[in-house]
């Protein structure tokens, strides 16, 4: 999920060549008080008219007790945004009260149900209520933490190895994955340090994110080649498959591969590696079969 | 109507100055006059017709801008000329 100033017309319009999987248009933090009008309404004409493709479209407006959050989820909405980010989320109530907003104006316009929600958490009050935030709307289709402001909220700062995120990251994943939604890590803002962002990037995928928030399209690569499978991981996953496969049609629930008990936790892994190859292009959907 | 900018003249934007004035009048700086400036003024003067104003003069300075980029700056510059938002709240 790439971030893109909201108030940036020349990004906004070359954003999706890069290829990320998501754009997120910026509504919030990198637009000044001054310009909160002009780029709502640039993201509204953008979202109309630019062909994004199968880009899925994020908008982050701003909180909805600031005099901007409303409108923002009127223009948005209007335009056909794909997800609305909600930012510095803490309760199941502001998500809830998001939803009403989001459906007041979908029905204005004949489109309810269309618009989901991302819930951005931001604090120590938000990771305590993360499964509450994660299912308190049948809309929601993920949560991100963001870390910036969590770091600052539990009076620390954010370091290379990131131990001051360690619970929030892996409480993001529980609760995404007890709601049976998505998970996103936070942003990180060093360029010139890839190496760290690769880590950074390794660590997420190990604790079992879906996805990374990257600020820059050259943190696109570093992306793909941590979350794509390899050759080997890939015909590994087939294998099993393969097998579990065979072994259902004889009336057998487990089996063994290359000498390895085989059971549901591995057939379930396997079948992701797999997912994870075709949304990454390595093999089409035909090859996944 | 009071005087009014939005847009930077950053590549890819365009920036808006309107004023008070009598019919719509719109002066244009573009790289991409000779091509297109038939076509960015129109939809200028189409743009604030839709917002009702009919009465303005409009500066613009094109720096390459996509047509959803004129519409939106426009829009901006003319609600911030006459303190009518387009949205509800």
């Amino acid at each position: 999920m790439m971030f893109v100033p909201g108030n940036n017309p020349g990004m906004m319009a070359d954003a999706h060549i890069y290829g990320p999987d998501s754009i997120m248009l910026d509504l919030e933090d990198s637009v000044t008080m001054a310009e909160k009008d002009a780029a709502r309404l640039l993201v509204h004409n953008a979202l109309k008219s630019i062909d994004y493709g199968t880009t899925e479209m994020v908008v982050r407006i701003n909180p909805l007790n600031t005099p901007y959050g409303k409108k923002d989820v009127e223009a948005v909405v209007k335009a056909g945004v794909d997800v609305i980010r909600m930012p510095k989320t803490e309760t199941a109530d502001e998500v809830r009260e998001l939803e009403a907003e989001i459906l007041k104006v979908e029905e204005e316009i004949g489109a309810v149900g269309r618009t989901q929600i991302m819930a951005a958490i931001e604090s120590a009050l938000g990771i305590v209520n993360a499964y509450a935030i994660a299912t308190a709307s049948k809309r929601m289709m993920g949560i991100a933490l963001g870390a910036e402001d969590y770091s600052a909220n539990l009076k620390t700062n954010r370091t290379p190895g990131g131990a001051e995120l360690l619970l929030a990251r892996e409480q993001i994943v529980v609760a995404a994955r007890a709601a049976g939604i998505a998970c996103f890590d936070t942003v990180y803002s060093n360029l010139d340090d890839m190496e760290t962002f690769r880590k950074e990037v390794e660590l997420i995928k190990t604790l079992g994110f879906d996805g990374k928030s990257i600020i820059n399209p050259r943190q696109i690569e570093v992306v793909n080649e941590v979350f794509t499978p390899t050759e080997k991981e890939i015909n590994k996953a087939r294998a099993v498959v393969t097998a579990i496969k065979e072994a259902q049609a004889k009336g057998s629930g487990v089996i063994a591969v290359n000498g390895k008990m085989v059971d549901r936790p591995v057939v379930l892994r396997a079948e992701r590696t797999i997912a994870l190859a075709v949304a990454a292009g390595v093999i089409s959907e035909e090859e996944a079969l | 109507m009071k005087e009014a900018i939005a847009g930077t003249l950053e590549s890819g934007d365009i920036m808006i100055s309107i004023g008070p004035g009598k019919g719509l009048e719109v002066e244009l700086q573009s790289s991409v006059e000779a091509q297109f400036g038939r076509q960015i003024r129109q939809l200028i003067t189409e743009t604030l017709e839709g917002l009702g104003v009919k009465d303005a003069s409009v500066k613009a300075i094109d720096k390459g801008a996509l047509d959803c980029t004129i519409r939106a700056r426009v829009t901006a510059a003319a609600v911030r000329a006459t303190g009518k938002d387009v949205w509800k709240d």
